[in-house]
């Protein structure tokens, strides 16, 4: 079991001296510092903060992703109507009700989770790919009831106006209206938040059993483990990390358009967890950070980015299972 | 109200119909390869194109049954170069590639046939109404539901009778038996791939004449097939053809009470059928579970 932690969480060596050991503190260290500066060096190399904010936003989502898929080792292709529905329930919170920023990220964060937490107990018993196929067809739902109800979520053009509001209590005021690097750094905060909230959920005796579950199945259930009950968790809580997710991206276009409740969207967070490595805590983080600027390359390269992407996946999947994160370990065990 | 209802009931077996086509083949896949593959209505936009492509040189008939026999080949090939790869391997990888694959088929599509709609010709008395009465029921939807007939006839009469088919309702339900009595079960699951993906075929080329040609003509039918799947059952093609018939059926009849709910309807019984009985109407008791 110990081993197996060393494994997942840190991205360090194999304690058998073929690699010089990075102490996982000066890895999270350099993680934040390059998060931190990002204002400051992505420009440098000709990106805008914006795309830096897609990064942390797909990334957070991707990671609440892995909780299952990669931690658990089930396999969810419907994340993105919870994505799809945080980013909705922030969008109409903040077009309907009131004009407040954390109450948008709150409703939305719950109407997602919420979904999912309902949606599980319906399909724990089912696994591999016909838990897939469920998932999927449930998000599909929420697509065509987002695109159909034209008056309520404005169909197929979109949620729009409405805007992301000042936070403040009394004097202290912080005004994420522009889309500088203010915004950005609340991005930051927030995501730094989930994803320390996260880095506890899977080193805490809860996290334990959902990889004791993914490593052996049965062997977990004769170890008393509620195995059905661990997955119905992990589904709603990686249902809760993504939709907190999707409140972002709502916050971060002032917008919210069907395609994010598309399973189109959910194959790309199940991309971005392979492409970065899924048994490894931040290889969501690097595949989202990968797919997103892939992504903004290639489609103002050319109009058939589609295929490209297509490609990618494909060549990902044939040649590159393990992820970037997921070589190195690959390399130290040989 | 008659004929509406008429109208909507016949409306609804051809869209099941389609359904059915369409889920029979994703679940031949699924049940012996477990792999979906969300490539499905690409390769349906296929048959319907190639069927567009060879008509000028075959004619209606000729195009009908050559398109399906060169998208199974196209499967064929598919299977043999890429999703033979990942069998072995965790359900995601076979996901992300039918995933990413189907981009590709979609841009291909595009590329060589142009984003724009076609139509595709029709022999001229498929496309007369039966009758004055009933004008709104031509030939060629009578046509369609033969054809599915004597498709979906041929499909499990091929499986209960040739000793392939046997093989493969066998690898169903329990692959590594079948595989160490002998049977070549790389080559079952290529010729099962490439059977699934000449319903598809099929379907495209009937599709076509109905609806016109575009690239993305498959995606709106991809969806309903996996809840036909779901909602039949898993492991069960019988399932798969009444859930197909059925979803079809319901969302036509719901357009005639309330026409924006015809979408929500499906979803709904995929949701009962969860509810009430998970393994599906007719699927296996413990089958992927």
């Amino acid at each position: 079991m110990t081993t197996d932690i060393a494994d997942n969480m840190q991205v360090t060596a194999k304690p058998d001296g073929r690699q010089i050991a990075v102490p996982r503190w000066a890895v999270l260290v350099v993680i934040w510092a390059i998060l931190i500066a990002v204002p400051y060096w992505l420009p440098l190399l000709g990106g805008y903060t914006a795309l830096a904010g897609r990064v942390l936003v797909f990334g957070l989502a991707a990671m609440g992703l892995n909780l299952l898929l990669g931690f658990t080792g089930v396999l969810s292709f419907g994340h993105a109507a919870y994505f799809g529905l945080g980013a909705y329930g922030a969008g109409l919170t903040l077009r309907y009700l009131a004009h407040s920023t954390p109450l948008a990220i709150l409703n939305g964060t719950l109407l997602g989770g919420l979904a999912g937490t309902l949606f599980g107990l319906l399909i724990v018993r089912r696994r591999g790919v016909y838990f897939a196929m469920c998932t999927i067809a449930f998000g599909q739902l929420w697509y065509y009831l987002a695109y159909s109800w034209n008056d309520f979520t404005g169909g197929f053009d979109g949620l729009r106006d409405f805007q992301r509001a000042p936070i403040g209590f009394g004097p202290l005021r912080l005004d994420i209206t522009a889309g500088g690097s203010e915004f950005y750094y609340f991005l930051l905060a927030i995501f730094a938040i989930a994803v320390a909230l996260l880095g506890l959920l899977v080193r805490s005796p809860f996290g334990h059993t959902l990889r004791a579950i993914r490593e052996n199945e049965r062997r977990a259930r004769f170890l008393a483990i509620p195995v059905e009950r661990q997955i119905w968790l992990s589904f709603s809580i990686s249902c809760f990390f993504t939709a907190l997710a999707g409140t972002l991206y709502a916050l971060l276009n002032n917008f919210a358009d069907p395609l994010t409740l598309h399973y189109s969207l959910s194959g790309y967070f199940v991309v971005m967890c392979v492409m970065g490595g899924m048994r490894t805590f931040w290889g969501p983080l690097v595949g989202a950070a990968v797919f997103v600027v892939l992504q903004d390359y290639i489609s103002s390269m050319t109009v058939n980015w589609m295929s490209f992407i297509g490609a990618i996946f494909v060549l990902v999947v044939l040649f590159f299972p393990r992820g970037l994160l997921g070589m190195r370990r690959l390399r130290v065990k040989r | 109200m008659t004929e509406l209802i008429l109208f909507n009931v016949t409306n609804g077996l051809i869209i099941g119909a389609f359904y059915v086509l369409m889920a029979l083949g994703l679940s031949l896949i699924l049940n012996l390869s477990n792999v979906i593959n969300f490539a499905h209505g690409n390769f349906l936009a296929l048959g319907g194109y190639l069927a567009f492509t060879l008509q000028p040189a075959l004619g209606y008939w000729g195009a009908l049954l050559v398109s399906p026999l060169i998208t199974a080949l196209i499967g064929l090939i598919v299977e043999r170069l890429m999703i033979r790869r990942v069998y072995d391997r965790d359900p995601v990888y076979s996901l992300l590639l039918t995933f990413g694959f189907a981009f590709v088929l979609q841009d291909v599509a595009r590329y060589v046939w142009g984003p724009n709609g076609l139509p595709l010709g029709l022999p001229d008395f498929l496309s007369q109404p039966i009758s004055s009465n009933l004008f709104f029921i031509t030939w060629y939807r009578v046509f369609m539901v033969a054809v599915v007939v004597v498709a979906v006839v041929g499909l499990f009469g091929f499986l209960r009778y040739s000793p392939v088919g046997v093989r493969i309702r066998a690898g169903t339900l329990d692959l590594e038996t079948v595989a160490s009595l002998g049977v070549n079960i790389s080559a079952l699951r290529t010729f099962n791939f490439a059977v699934g993906c000449m319903l598809a075929g099929l379907s495209g080329v009937l599709a076509a004449g109905q609806i016109g040609l575009n690239p993305n003509m498959g995606d709106d039918l991809l969806m309903p097939s996996f809840i036909a799947i779901i909602v039949g059952g898993v492991g069960s093609l019988m399932g798969t053809l009444f859930g197909g018939l059925l979803i079809g059926l319901a969302a036509a009849l719901t357009t005639v009470v309330y026409p924006a709910a015809s979408e929500a309807v499906i979803y709904a019984i995929m949701m009962l059928v969860l509810l009430v009985r998970p393994r599906g109407l007719m699927g296996e008791e413990g089958m992927m579970s």
